[in-house]
C-alpha cells in the first residue's frame, strides 16, 4: 500500500527558491496515527536524498498533517533544476509503499 | 480600533470574482490591498526586471481595483509590482496606472515605493558585518547581479501611506506587509494581525473556494476575522489554519522585517458556517532585518527537442542519449575547441524521469519519450552554434555502430529555439538597517484627469 491510498493528499510547492514543503494531509485521525508513527523521517531523506539533520519534520494532529520542508535538491531555476514550482516531488511521497 | 482590509485575490493578474469585490466595497473597507509578485514563477523577471503577467491582463484587473478604489474612497495598495518588485517593474505598474488614471478620469495622489538595491549599499553593509546568511544560502557575490531588491515590511508601506495616496505601487515586500500596515499603525494586535495578512495575502486560498479571490480580514486589539465574500465559498478552522502550511517552511513561524510571528498558541473558531475568528497568536520582536533577493545572468541556453517513438529507441533511451552525448562532446571539442567544461549539454528524457531525474523511484515502458536537448553557453551565439552543430545528430545517431541510421520526429523547424539568458537566484540573505526607511524611496505625484465627457 501506499501513503497516496492512504491519504487525501500530498502536496509539495517551494518555500521560497531554496526550500521546498511537502504536506501530508491525512484527513482521518487513524491515519494521521499510523503515518505518524509508522513513517519513518530517515526514510523521507533517502527518498528525497538529503542529509536527515536538513530534513525538518512537523507532525500537526489538530490538522491531520504531516509536513516535510528541506533544502531544494536543486535551487529553483538553476541550470539543473527540472521543476520551477517543485510541485511534483509530491508523487514521490505520495507512491512510497507504507506498512 | 477595527481595521478592515479587503483582499481582491492574491495576485494582479489571475483573475478574481467581480461580484464578490463589489461585495467587499459595500462592506466599507479601510484599505484595499494586493500582492503583485512572487519569486514563485523562478529567478527571471527578477534577473530581467520584467512582470511575468501580461500588460492586458494587468491593466484589465487593476482597472476594477482602481474604480473599486474610487467608489470605496480608501487608499490602494499593491505590493510586489509586477512580479519581482525591481523599480523598472514599480515604473512599469505606474505607467499602467496613469494611463487607466487619464481613461476613468480620477484624480489620483500616487506614492510609489522603490526597493531596488544599489550593489555599493549591500556591499557596504556586507563589509560592516550586516549582512546575514539564511541557510542555505549561495556564497555571496555581489558584481555581475543584474537586480537586488529589499523585501519592505509594514513600516515602509506606513511611510508610503503617511503621504496621503490614494493608490500605493510598492516595490519588493513581504507578501504580508500591504495587509499588516494599516491595522499595526491603528495599534490592533500585532500577533493578530500578522497572522491575518500571512492568512489574506493570497486572497481565497484560505476558503473552500480558493479561485474566487476576494476575502475581508477585520483586525482588532485580540486577533482577526476572515470571510471569504464570493457566493457559496466558506471559511472553515481547518481551512483557514491549513493555509499557514503553504509555502512556507515552518508552519509555526513567519519571518518579516523586526520580528516573526508565532501561531503556536492561535486558537481558531467558526463564528457561523462561512466566517473564522482567529485568537493567540503572538508577534515576537526582534533585530529589523530586511530579506535580500538578487539575481544574475548564468549563462545563455538553446534548445532541442526530438521525440523517439521507435520501441527499441524508446525502451533504450538513457544508452542512446549517454552514447550520444559522448560524441557531441568530441565533435564539440574538434569542430569548436571547446571542452565540455566550457558549456552545458543535458539531455532529459520525458516520459522516463524528465520531472525527477536521478530521484525518480519508477520505471515503466514508455510509448515513446521526448528527448529535451539544453545547451547552456557563454553568449547566446554560441549556444545556438552549438545547437545548429548538433541538429543532425539528435536527428539520426545510432544505438550501435552496426545499424540504420534512424530518424526521429523533430516536432518543428528549425528544430532549435535560443532562449535567451539563463537567470540564477543569487541571495538569499537578510541584511540589518537602523532606519527602516534607510534602503527605500518614496515618490509621490499628483495625477489631474479630466473626467471624460
Amino acid at each position: 500500500m501506499t501513503i497516496g491510498d492512504l491519504v487525501l493528499k500530498v502536496r509539495s510547492k517551494n518555500a521560497g527558491p531554496f526550500w521546498v514543503t511537502i504536506d501530508v494531509f491525512c484527513d482521518r485521525p487513524d491515519v494521521f496515527q499510523r503515518l505518524s508513527q509508522g513513517l519513518a523521517t530517515e526514510r523521507v531523506a533517502v527518498l528525497f536524498q538529503v542529509a536527515p539533520d536538513q530534513l525538518k519534520r512537523f507532525d500537526i494532529a489538530d490538522l491531520r498533517v504531516i509536513k516535510f520542508s528541506l533544502p531544494r535538491p536543486v535551487v529553483q531555476g538553476s541550470a539543473a533544476d527540472r521543476d520551477m514550482h517543485g510541485a511534483q516531488y509530491a508523487a514521490l511521497l505520495e507512491e512510497l509503499t507504507i506498512d | 480600533m477595527t481595521t478592515r482590509v479587503l483582499v481582491p485575490s492574491g495576485v494582479l493578474g489571475l483573475g478574481f470574482d467581480r461580484k464578490a469585490l463589489a461585495r467587499g466595497v459595500a462592506m466599507s473597507p479601510d484599505i484595499i490591498c494586493i500582492d503583485g509578485g512572487s519569486t514563485d514563477s523562478g529567478p527571471f523577471s527578477l534577473g530581467a526586471g520584467q512582470s511575468k503577467y501580461s500588460r492586458a491582463a494587468t491593466k484589465s484587473e487593476w482597472r476594477a481595483l482602481m474604480q473599486a478604489r474610487a467608489e470605496a474612497g480608501v487608499p490602494l495598495v499593491i505590493g510586489t509590482a509586477g512580479t519581482c518588485g525591481t523599480d523598472s517593474t514599480v515604473d512599469w505598474m505606474y505607467d499602467v496606472t496613469v494611463e487607466l488614471a487619464r481613461e476613468l478620469g480620477q484624480d489620483l495622489r500616487i506614492a510609489r515605493l522603490y526597493s531596488s538595491q544599489p550593489v555599493t549599499r549591500v556591499a557596504e553593509a556586507l563589509a560592516s558585518g550586516r549582512v546575514t546568511p539564511l541557510p542555505p544560502a549561495p556564497e555571496i557575490r555581489l558584481d555581475d547581479l543584474t537586480n537586488i531588491v529589499a523585501l519592505a515590511g509594514a513600516e515602509q508601506i506606513q511611510a508610503a501611506l503617511a503621504t496621503g495616496a490614494d493608490i500605493v505601487i510598492a516595490g519588493r515586500t513581504t507578501d504580508t506587509a500591504t495587509i499588516a500596515a494599516l491595522p499595526l499603525s491603528r495599534g490592533d494586535a500585532a500577533g493578530g494581525v500578522w497572522h491575518g495578512a500571512k492568512i489574506g495575502e493570497c486572497g481565497a486560498l484560505c476558503s473552500t473556494n480558493p479561485t474566487s479571490g476576494v476575502i475581508m480580514v477585520d483586525f482588532d486589539d485580540t486577533g482577526f476575522t476572515v470571510e471569504p465574500l464570493a457566493e457559496g465559498a466558506r471559511c472553515t478552522p481547518h481551512s483557514v489554519s491549513a493555509h499557514m502550511l503553504y509555502e512556507n517552511s515552518d508552519p509555526f513561524r513567519l519571518y518579516e522585517p523586526g520580528g516573526y510571528l508565532d501561531v503556536t498558541g492561535a486558537r481558531y473558531t467558526a463564528l457561523d458556517d462561512r466566517r473564522v475568528r482567529v485568537e493567540g497568536s503572538a508577534w515576537v520582536p526582534g533585530p529589523y532585518t530586511v530579506k535580500l533577493e538578487g539575481a544574475r545572468i548564468a549563462g545563455y541556453q538553446t534548445t532541442i527537442l526530438a521525440i523517439l517513438r521507435n520501441a527499441h529507441y524508446a525502451r533504450n533511451a538513457q544508452a542512446w542519449v549517454d552514447r550520444l552525448t559522448s560524441f557531441l562532446q568530441s565533435e564539440i571539442l574538434t569542430r569548436m575547441e571547446l571542452a565540455p567544461e566550457d558549456y552545458g549539454l543535458e539531455f532529459r528524457l520525458i516520459g522516463v524521469n524528465g520531472a525527477l531525474g536521478v530521484l525518480e523511484t519508477r520505471s515503466g515502458d514508455p510509448v515513446e519519450v521526448g528527448v529535451l536537448g539544453i545547451i547552456t553557453a557563454k553568449t547566446q551565439a554560441e549556444a545556438a552554434e552549438i545547437g545548429k552543430l548538433i541538429n543532425p545528430f539528435v536527428l539520426h545517431y545510432p544505438l550501435t555502430d552496426d545499424e540504420e541510421l534512424p530518424t526521429f520526429a523533430f516536432p518543428y523547424s528549425p528544430a532549435t529555439t535560443d532562449r535567451g539568458a539563463l537567470y540564477e537566484f543569487a541571495l538569499n540573505h537578510v541584511m540589518a538597517l537602523d532606519d527602516p526607511m534607510s534602503a527605500f524611496r518614496i515618490e509621490t505625484t499628483h495625477i489631474r484627469s479630466e473626467v471624460p465627457a
